[in-house]
This record gives structure tokens, sequence and C-alpha cells, in this order.
């Protein structure tokens, strides 16, 4: 089977300093795979050079297109790369505010990208974002309000809904729940692991959480220092680290 | 006469501007930067639309200048007379008889021909600013024709007002390829845009001039279910009778009375000339002038 | 259908001065389909261990272990994950849950993991909640808040509900009063009847007797403490 995404050895320095290096990996459709580090490990570096948002000093990322097959993103063109962002692929910033359109209503932000791909019926864009907002437990009464009107739990879930109804095959999310009450972190990852399941995506998570990346992840990657230390099943690492950084870093997180 | 270049401008800037002219021309809607001047009136009060027209008169043109449809207003009086010590140039109220029209916010009622110019003034000539103030991300959103955020607008009215509540500038795609603003027309005077005369567009703050074409296609932005619809006041002119032209409201008294009355001064004023009355009307005399 | 061969384990506990723990040398194994094999040895030997590393919870230090084709020891994380989506279940000690996911949600899982239809695992998830005794008024209650027994009993409903060729099951009538142990004997039973390969660890001897075919010593393969 084609792997949805090829990552072979992206490198990004800043000078002398190591952003990330050699890291390689292959992500297949429904796989769910957890970036984890402290701050200053790479991992969102890492995940900007994935999303074609910073341009790697090294490597490839390739993703099977539907039209063309595997295909190298950094070598598309800006317009394919584009489309890809509003179609293919979605990404869930950490702070609400990075993914949405704060002076547009609700049910704006979810249609956007509809009417970006041609949608040109109003009743029906309606209609799909008013489903989209359910599936996010946002009620339909708050179609028309602004997201500035929304608790940061709602506006990260109506930044889901905006990235995840175009159908996207790979959402890459940075921190998706940072910064969010604990009551209301567990209801987002909830959430997040059915639609993962509902719409078999692929995910890449960033994350300094590991009981994030335990509930979501089925493979886990570790960084530190830019370079990937430890690789594999999200269970196996988490509970039979090998380095010495992971077994410093599971043994850290406190117990409740 | 007077101590000025023709029209006011030096030669070297009229090439500078002609040149963007053709290129506006050569891609129809396409917002070209040019150096606008420093013109002896402020930002804001049509200094695009003036130095556009500078641009393209000739000694023998005729000029007509309207401001809302109205040729005697402040403003277009200003003008025109501008162009009269700059350019010497005949002038006229008459739209049958202008080869060059310079208008704020107006398309004239009267069909134009292939061989007139029509000048609009234009204050912000980029239709996606309100939702991204972005030059940088507006620019490459004209360039890969990613125009989603346009019906993103269109979309907020309609939730917000139960239809497409803008009234004017209202946004359209020219040739199939850019969207564009079309200055604060008010939508009604949208279908007009597909004309027989050249259109060009000068913004003088922003530094933008865009153009389209005599035939071009021009399409008002709409959703299949909430159609284009080029509305107008439902009445007809108290003066002339017209019911196609478009109505500017005047309130007559402290009781709330009102009339209306077409906004193009010279369209109205034609049409009573001919003998047209309107329900508040009387006819037409030899206005003392 | 499960094969241990040779199997190794250490732990170096890099954090603690890096000590090496070597729980495990040259374990092998072989468990045909339809039979039940028990682990024993004293607490601390490595019983959870081995059932762990033939999960691929644990990694293995050398040797293979084949589940059906597939060496847990050296396969790529996908293939486990597609390998304990429908081929090898387990059974922990402890229910662990996604918190406000229903009961009747957490037990038809594996269910739709597998491509049921959602009405199909709702209901086969509602028949085992019924045989193992969780009243139907608390279907629709996360399981975080019951009581060990009743989690229990969830956790066993949900290791059930798709018919694994390959099962583990870690102390699976701990906790368990005679009636609800009876059912989960019974339960095993039939798993092995269908063929199912079975590894269990039971500290309730009179069910390891009754139900496992062998038992499996992992003291002989516990360095330091192989006789």
């Amino acid at each position: 089977m084609t792997p949805l995404l090829q990552v072979e050895n992206i490198a990004k320095f800043y000078g002398a300093r190591i952003g990330c290096t050699d890291v390689s990996f292959d992500l297949y459709p429904g796989e769910v795979m957890g970036i984890v580090g402290e701050s200053g490990s790479g991992k969102s570096t890492l995940l900007n050079c994935l999303a074609g948002h910073l341009p790697p000093d090294r490597g490839a990322v390739r993703f099977d297109t539907r039209a063309d097959g595997l295909r190298d993103t950094r070598a598309m063109s800006e317009p394919e790369r584009r489309m890809l962002g509003r179609t293919d692929w979605a990404f869930v910033h950490q702070h609400p505010r990075d993914g949405l359109r704060m002076n547009v209503s609700a049910g704006g932000n979810v249609g956007e990208r509809l009417m970006a791909v041609n949608a040109r019926h109003y009743g029906d864009i309606r209609a799909s974002a008013i489903d989209w907002l359910g599936r996010v437990e946002i009620t339909a009464d708050r179609i028309d309000d602004r997201p500035t009107a929304f608790s940061g739990g709602m506006q990260q879930r109506l930044q889901i809904a905006r990235n995840l109804v175009t159908g996207p095959r790979l959402v890459f999310m940075d921190e998706p729940t940072g910064g969010l009450d604990v009551s209301v972190q567990a209801r987002l990852l909830d959430l997040l692991r059915g639609l993962v399941r509902e719409m078999n995506l692929s995910a890449i998570i960033v994350t300094h959480d590991l009981a994030v990346v335990r509930l979501l992840a089925d493979r886990l990657m570790v960084m530190k220092d830019g370079h990937v230390i430890e690789t594999g099943l999200t269970d196996q690492v988490l509970d039979d680290p090998q380095h010495a950084y992971t077994q410093l870093l599971v043994s850290s997180v406190l117990q409740v | 006469m007077s101590e000025y270049n023709f029209a006011y401008l030096d030669e070297q800037t009229k090439r500078m501007i002609r040149r963007a002219i053709l290129k506006g021309l050569a891609i129809p809607g396409y917002q070209v930067p040019f150096a606008s001047r420093e013109m002896p009136m402020p930002y804001g009060w049509g200094t695009g639309g003036v130095q556009v027209s500078a641009a393209v008169l000739t000694p023998d043109d005729t000029f007509k200048v309207i401001d809302q449809g109205a040729d005697d207003t402040t403003n277009a009086v200003s003008i025109r007379r501008f162009f009269q010590k700059t350019a010497g140039v005949a002038v006229t109220e008459a739209t049958s008889e202008a080869s060059v029209i310079q208008t704020r916010h107006r398309i004239p009622e009267q069909d134009l021909r292939s061989d007139q110019i029509l000048v609009y003034q234009v204050p912000i000539p980029e239709p996606l600013r309100f939702l991204e103030p972005s030059e940088v991300e507006t620019r490459k959103m004209h360039a890969l024709e990613e125009y989603g955020l346009m019906h993103v607008k269109l979309y907020e009215d309609i939730s917000q007002h139960g239809d497409i509540a803008t009234a004017y500038a209202y946004p359209v795609k020219v040739e199939g390829r850019y969207v564009m603003d079309p200055s604060p027309i008010p939508k009604f005077d949208n279908p007009k845009l597909e004309m027989a005369g050249i259109q060009l567009f000068g913004a003088g703050r922003e530094q933008r001039i865009y153009a389209i074409p005599p035939y071009t296609k021009v399409v008002s932005l709409d959703f299949d279910d909430y159609p284009f619809q080029p509305t107008k006041a439902d009445h007809a002119c108290d003066l002339c009778g017209a019911t196609d032209s478009y109505l500017d409201e005047l309130i007559v008294d402290d009781a709330g009375g009102r009339m209306f009355m077409c906004s193009d001064t010279d369209f109205c004023g034609t049409r009573r000339k001919q003998g047209h009355v309107g329900a508040k009307g009387v006819p037409h005399t030899e206005d003392a002038r | 259908m499960i094969s241990v061969e040779n199997v190794s384990k250490s732990f170096v506990l890099h954090n603690q001065g890096g000590a090496e723990i070597r729980v495990m040398q040259g374990a092998s194994l072989t468990v045909a389909p339809g039979e039940c094999v028990a682990l024993v040895g004293a607490s601390g030997a490595g019983k959870s261990t081995l059932m762990r590393m033939i999960y691929g919870n644990y990694l293995t230090a050398s040797g293979r272990i084949m589940v059906g084709d597939i060496d847990v020891a050296t396969a790529a994380p996908r293939d486990i994950i597609e390998l304990r989506r429908h081929t090898l279940g387990y059974v922990s000690q402890f229910l662990r849950v996604v918190p406000r996911v229903s009961t009747l949600d957490v037990v038809a899982e594996p269910l739709l993991a597998t491509g049921s239809a959602r009405a199909d695992a709702i209901a086969r998830a509602a028949r085992l909640l019924t045989r193992l005794n969780i009243p139907e008024r608390l279907w629709s209650l996360s399981p975080t808040t019951f009581s060990g027994g009743e989690q229990q009993r969830v956790n066993i409903a949900r290791g059930f509900a798709h018919a694994y060729p390959a099962l583990l099951l870690d102390e699976p009538t701990a906790s368990l009063d005679p009636a609800n142990r009876a059912t989960v004997l019974a339960m095993i039973t039939e798993a092995k009847a269908r063929g199912a390969a079975i590894v269990g660890i039971f500290h309730d001897a009179a069910a390891r007797d009754e139900i496992c075919d062998r038992q499996f010593d992992v003291t002989r393969y516990t360095p330091g403490l192989a006789a």
C-alpha cells in the first residue's frame, strides 16, 4: 500500500543551529503520528516544514495526491500547494485566532473552504456549516455569531470544523489542546478521536502533553534538540521507553 | 493662456500613466500599480480619475464631469474648470456630446458609444481589502484566482440581512478571471459595465489603475439561490417620469415629504426637453443659466 | 497461532545509574488454535512482561514472537496496529478508557474498528454487557466511575466483542463474584471452541485448572531465578 505521506531526511537549520534534522517516516491512511518533545525540541519546526509553512533545507515530503500519486510537495508550484492546503490538508493551530477569521461568523468560517472550491449555493453551504457545527458540538443557533463571542474551547472546535469540512485526508495539529481547561481538553480529545476514526483521517499531532498522545496517536516520535531520539508504537514508547531522555520524560509526568 | 503643460501633468508622467492604462486594458480587471502624482487637490477628491483623464485627453476632446450623476455639484464643477484651465478643452453637460467623461459613483443612463471613454474615480481599488487586510495576501489571491473569500462576504450579508446587502461597489468578475471593485457605483449600474465604451478606473491615493475594454464580459458575483438583482427605488422620476433610471431621494419639507429625481441630471434634462413630465414636474422651459 | 521463540528482555534504567535488569532469557512457547496456556510463576517473575511482549507493548530484545504471520518483535508499527485490530486481543488487568465515552461505545469499539455496522456493533455490545450482568441503566454512562468489578467486566466485554484468533488475558477473573466468574470462564471456553489461541494469567488456581490445557512456568527463563 502506498503511504499517504512519505517524509525523507527532512532538515531545517538556522545558521549553525539545528531546527530539526534527519527526520524520516511514512504515514499511512488512518494513522495518527504524535510528535512529542519539550520546548526547543524542534517539533514545531518539523510540523511547519511538513505542512509547507517553512521551506526545509533538505529532504522531501511526498504526498499521495488524488490525481498524480506521490508528489514531492517541495517541488510543487505555490498554487498547487495552496490548493492542497484547502482541500486534502488541514492545519489546526494552537491558538484558534491563528486559524479562524475572527470578524466572520461561525457559518462563514466553516463555509469559506467550500466557497474556495466553488460551492455556489447559499442554502447548501449553510446546511453543511450547520451539520459540521453539530459534529463539533456547537449548537446551530450560534452559526451567525462571531468567534469573538465564543469560549476558547468553542473557538478550537470551530477551527476543527472549518478545517474538516472539505474532507481532508491529512490533518496537522499544533498543540490542539494547549491553553484549554482540563475538562475542555477531554472533550476536545474525545471529539478528535471520533472524527479521526469516522473520517479515516491521518494526522500528525505535535504536543508536549503525553496524555494527549496516549489517547490520540498510534505512533510516537520523541524529539530532543532537533533530533528524533526514539520512535515506535505509542504504548510501547510510553510503557517501555528505551532512550534515557524518553525514560526521563515518561517518569516526569505527574500521576493524578 | 496658462503656464501649465497640457492637462497639468508633464509628458513623462502622462507616458507612465498611459503605459499603465494599456497594461490595464490588456489584462481586464487587473490592478496596475502606477506612480500617482501629487495633484492640486487632496487625496479623496478624485486625484486618480483626474490623472487618468489628464493622460487620455487631447486638445480635440470634449470633456464632461459628473459627481453622483450631477454635472453641477461643487466637485464636478471644480474638476471641469481645472481641465478648462489646464487643457483648454471643450466641455459639455450632454453625455452624447462628450468624448471623455469623468465620473464619481455613477454610470450615465445613456448608453455610451465606442468612441467614448468613461473615467471612474476609485477610493479603494481592492475588493478583498475589508476581509483580508494584508496587501501581500490579496495580491496572491488575485494571482492565484483564490476568490472564495469574496463569496464569504456575500454569505455574511445574506446571513445577517436576509439578502446580499451590498448596494454599491458590488464586486464583479471580469472576463472570467479577475474580481474587481467597480468603484462605489450603485449595483443598479453593474449591468452597464458591459458597454461599447472604454472604461478606465483610477485610484490616486492607492496608486492603482485598472480598465475594462469595450464589450468585455462583466459578471456580478452571487449565489445560485440568491442571484444578482440590479435594484433601484420603486418609483418613477418626479420630474421627467422615467421608470428605468437610478433615482435620488430628496426630502423637501419638515414633514418628511420627499420626491424622487433622476440622479443623472443630463438624462433627466434631456427627457424633459423632449416633453416628458413627471408627477411633480413642470413642463420644460429654457432654464436661466 | 502464537509462537514465542527464544526471546530475551532486559530493562536499562538510564536515570538510575544505568542499572540493567535482565528479566527474561531464552523463553520459547507455542500456543495452537483452541489451546489455552496459563503463564505461572512467582510475582515479578515476568508473566505480565511476556504477555506485553507478545502484544508488542514491550520491545523484545532478541528472538521472535510470531502471531499468525507477523513477527511482533520486528514488525513495523502499522503492521502491529493492524494485528491488534483484527487478530490479537488483550484484556489487561485495568480498564483504561477515554473519558466521556459511554460503556456501550467502549465495548462496541473493537467491532467498529473491524468494520461492523454501528447498529450491529451496538447490539452485540449490549448482549455482552447483559451476559456480564452490567445493568442497562449504566450503559450510557462512562465506566470511569464504576466499581472495580464492574470495570473488569466492561473490560472483558470489550476484549471479547470481536472474535480474535489470538487472545491475551491478564487476570480475567480477579474482582469477580462466583456468578460472573463462571460467565467469564464460559466465554473463554467458547473462544477456545471457535479456535482461538489463548494465553492467560490466573491467580485463581481453580479457574486456571478448569480452562487451561497446560501451564508455562516463566521462572524457568528468569535469569537469577532459574533453578
